[in-house]
């Protein structure tokens, strides 16, 4: 139980920060609450925004993936990641932060309404955007209810590790808002970013070094595949690439990207941000590798048998028994289950803690959300001119504590891999999305047309995949390559088909150069 | 400076990331334990941190801080 105390007395730091932050915050309306006041230091902002995009997958699901599938896993969300994600900070991110601040955005759907000159196409831009972001709130959840069932060895159930988890997000997302939610996520990075070396150098003195751990993966025709990329196509792992331009199009880190104080802070955020990604997701993939070659821990053989069992199961098998080893072959725990072999009880609860602060991710885009409905929906549609300016606020929390129940409840009910559920709806739909943001930053001629026939494209293609298994997966590749592609297509052709924007609009947006 | 330059850059790194020539190998073992397939991808987040380095220095939007 020692580890699942350090780990409380964690979720007790975090809290206190969040109400905290409450107590610092002018209240001074919704730019304060949903925007910190767009006054977040260079430490925060990085540290924030790297722990905002880190989610429970980032440890628990990426070294779930790597004991599946081996290194592949780094090349395929890591390194792509480090790649994409700074370059569209630097040039979309910094553009949407010029024109939040000109034009007094608070979310990606009022740049949308303003730059196409719409208002019902920027609802249904929402209306999917929402919907693409739940499956990434339930997420957090999941992990929660994982890590703490894993940490505390079982004593709390995966219904109350969930609960509780949602309870402490819920909590100082409702009382911090943007302040809160920055600087828990600052604190929260620091933690998993510690947790990685530490976890590699304490489980590999626990395993007697890992050279012994490679060269056993590698004597066994079954698992040398697993340091290798042999069993995946290179089309595949080229179709990952795109899965990183969701992140500019999350309306969480669309959104915090406006929090900044200064333009010039974006610069060490894109620099750091790729050392950032080697220093948590290389341990966690490497130690998720290297937990096939501990055959003497029960769980894990566990797992083992039941991989080797689904692999010789006859394609007649019961769909059920699929699923059930399935779930029984999931490397999702394989980090805690490590660490309870291999670190003493104290440095497991810190470590533990260290997962949690990656697996509460979620409050970023809990806040988000909220500030969307608040903005796009109860602003827009006159709520804010009736009630005033505090009123909103006040939804917008209200609003923070039923998503998090909903995301509860169906957390509890969606027995689905963490990495599974995030890639095939959220990821993929919102890197489907991206094409909306760049169309509206860098191209004159696009039109509210044009970002209809995208979003609706997008709700269909994310519902048919979600439904036909393969479905869009042409030529190996991930279905993620023609949604985009897609896209990019339709803005273009309807665009071009339909009336641009006024000259006036325009030309708020793009000055001829040497102005 | 010259914009084709920074994406010349950015492409060839782009290009790197497919990296075919490590594909069905896992040696050598980098410090002695790290595939090089692994031990390729993590030198190359470094690499992406030196290239955004340069690109904050030639192709900051500076133009975008007085938009406003």
């Amino acid at each position: 139980m020692i580890p699942a105390v350090i780990v409380f007395a964690y979720l007790a730091v975090v809290l206190y920060i969040g109400i905290f932050a409450f107590r610092r915050t002018p209240h001074g309306g919704a730019q304060e609450y949903f925007l910190a006041g767009r006054s977040l230091g260079p430490a925060v902002f990085l540290l924030s925004l790297f722990g905002t995009n880190m989610t429970a997958f980032t440890i628990l699901g990426s070294a779930g993936h790597a004991f599946a599938n081996g290194i592949v896993t780094f090349g395929l969300m890591a390194s792509s990641s480090a790649f994409i994600i700074p370059l569209t900070l630097l040039f979309a991110g910094t553009r949407m932060w010029a024109l939040g601040k000109s034009h007094g955005f608070i979310t990606p759907v009022q740049m949308f309404r303003h730059r196409w000159e719409c208002g019902h196409i920027g609802t249904a831009i929402f209306v999917v955007q929402a919907a693409l972001l739940v499956p990434y709130i339930i997420i957090g959840v999941m992990g929660g209810g994982t890590a703490l069932t894993g940490i505390s060895g079982g004593v709390v159930p995966y219904w109350l590790g969930g609960a509780i988890v949602a309870v402490v997000v819920m909590s100082y997302v409702f009382f911090g808002g943007m302040r809160g939610t920055a600087w828990v996520n600052a604190f929260q990075t620091i933690m998993f970013l510690s947790f990685g070396a530490i976890a590699i150098f304490v489980i590999g003195r626990g395993m007697g070094g890992y050279a012994a751990a490679m060269n056993t993966l590698l004597s066994s025709p079954a698992t040398a595949p697993l340091l290798t990329r042999e069993r995946i196509s290179p089309l595949f792992f080229f179709s990952y690439t795109f899965i990183p331009l969701s992140t500019i199009a999350f309306p969480h880190i669309a959104i915090f990207c406006l929090t900044a104080k200064r333009m010039v802070q974006f610069k060490r955020t894109v620099i750091f941000y790729p050392i950032c990604i080697l220093a948590i997701w290389l341990p966690c993939v490497f130690l998720g590798v290297a937990a096939n070659s501990l055959r003497d821990v029960p769980r894990i053989e566990q797992k083992l048998e039941a991989r080797a069992a689904l692999a010789s199961l006859p394609s007649s098998a019961p769909a059920d028994q699929r699923a059930s080893l399935r779930r029984q072959a999931a490397g999702d725990d394989v980090v805690l289950v490590m660490l309870d072999r291999y670190a003493p009880l104290w440095l497991a609860g810190l470590l533990g803690a260290g997962i949690m602060a990656a697996v509460m991710a979620s409050d970023s885009q809990i806040l988000a959300l909220s500030t969307m409905f608040t903005q796009d929906v109860f602003a827009f549609y006159g709520g804010t001119a009736r009630f005033g300016e505090k009123v909103q606020v006040q939804t917008g929390r209200v609003f923070v504590v039923v998503l998090t129940a909903v995301a509860y409840a169906i957390a509890l009910r969606v027995p689905q891999g963490i990495f599974d559920l995030a890639v095939q709806f959220a990821f993929s739909g919102y890197s489907a999305l991206s094409p909306l943001l760049f169309a509206a930053l860098f191209w004159k001629r696009s039109t509210k047309w044009g970002a209809l026939a995208v979003t609706l494209w997008v709700a269909f293609a994310v519902i048919y995949t979600s439904q036909v298994p393969g479905a869009l997966a042409w030529y190996g590749l991930m279905p993620v390559v023609p949604m985009t592609l897609t896209s990019v297509v339709l803005m273009v052709v309807v665009s071009l088909a339909t009336p641009a924007p006024s000259t006036a609009t325009v030309g708020a947006y793009f000055r001829p150069a040497g102005q | 400076m010259n914009k084709l330059l920074p994406a010349l850059a950015v492409a060839i790194l782009y290009v790197l990331h497919q990296d075919l020539w490590f594909w069905r190998t896992a040696r050598p073992l980098v410090f002695g334990f790290l595939p090089v397939g692994l031990a390729w991808h993590g030198a190359y987040c470094i690499a992406v941190a030196l290239l955004m380095w340069w690109l904050t220095r030639v192709a900051w939007p500076a133009n975008l801080d007085d938009h406003r």
